[in-house]
């Protein structure tokens, strides 16, 4: 898994590339949660184009993610949720808190 | 009739999940199966064999089995493990259900396998171990005459 990370005023935008499973995700929320507190961000935008595959494993990760952006009064987003991961995202209820977009500039306009 | 099988075991090691689904997933592409149908079917293994080892030998180090059965055009899949075994399925099983909330696991393995598959059974003896099964049927599969 390659993970990019950039910042972009305060939210952090992280660009997946690759498997999210148990065996990705430890090392995944470590480099999240590292950047996001180095920089004292706020809210985290998920770019989830290149994922091609992901397990319950992300939705831990992704509600891990939610729950720390909630504590520092900041936001979650999801980008480019293709129809796979739209399948066991929907399964898991997340898009009751969670929100998905279809760009990363319409996903900034909610910050 | 039974068509093919096959047989895989390997150590509880993380880095097997994505070996395992991709093994699974392999076998199963005689089937012919429509891109999803993959993907539902790897998605389920990888859930099955990450419970095995986080939940089933937790710290220690056992054997993962993995069993596929090609009937007709059914697949079904059996992922074993003789870890600590689970108490009480009807609860284990329930949404959101987990033991791990501190690794950040949701609760949420046993429902995606179960919408993921077109059947899934749990049998599980404490102190003995865990068994699960699951089959998928492929759709699209013109069944040879
Ligand atoms: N092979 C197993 N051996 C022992 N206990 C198990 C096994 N598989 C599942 N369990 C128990 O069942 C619970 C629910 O499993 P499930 O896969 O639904 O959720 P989870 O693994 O806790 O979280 P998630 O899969 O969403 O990351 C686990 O927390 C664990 O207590
Ligand atoms: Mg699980």
């Amino acid at each position: 898994m390659r993970l990019d990370l950039t910042v972009e005023g305060k939210n952090l935008v992280v660009k997946f590339n690759g498997e999210l499973d148990h065996h990705t995700a430890q090392q995944i929320r470590e480099k999240i949660d590292e950047e996001y507190r180095r920089q004292k961000l706020q809210n985290i935008i998920l770019d989830l184009k290149g994922l091609n595959f992901m397990d319950s494993s992300g939705i831990g990760l992704i509600m891990g993610r939610y729950k720390i952006c909630l504590n520092n009064n900041g936001k979650l987003a999801l980008i480019h949720v293709n129809s796979r991961l739209e399948k066991i995202l929907k399964v898991s209820g997340i898009f009751k808190i969670v929100k998905k977009y279809d760009s990363l500039s319409e996903a900034c306009h909610i910050f | 009739m039974l068509d093919n099988s096959m047989k895989l075991e390997f150590p509880s090691k993380s880095q097997n999940e994505s070996f395992a689904r991709v093994v699974v997933a392999s076998f199963a592409s005689q089937l012919d199966p429509t891109i999803d149908e993959l993907a539902d079917v790897k998605t389920a293994v990888s859930e099955a064999v990450t419970n095995a080892i986080i939940h089933g030998y937790e710290d220690t180090e056992g054997i993962v089995y993995v069993e596929c059965k090609i009937i007709n055009n059914k697949l079904e899949i059996i992922i074993k493990d003789n870890g600590q075994g689970i108490r009480d399925i009807n609860m284990v099983m329930e949404p959101l259900y987990t033991t791990k909330p501190e690794l950040e696991r949701s609760g949420m393995g046993f429902t995606v396998m179960e919408t993921f598959m077109d059947e899934l059974e749990v049998k599980s003896e404490v102190g003995k171990g865990t068994h699960i099964r699951m089959v998928k049927e492929f759709k699209s599969v013109s069944i040879k005459e």
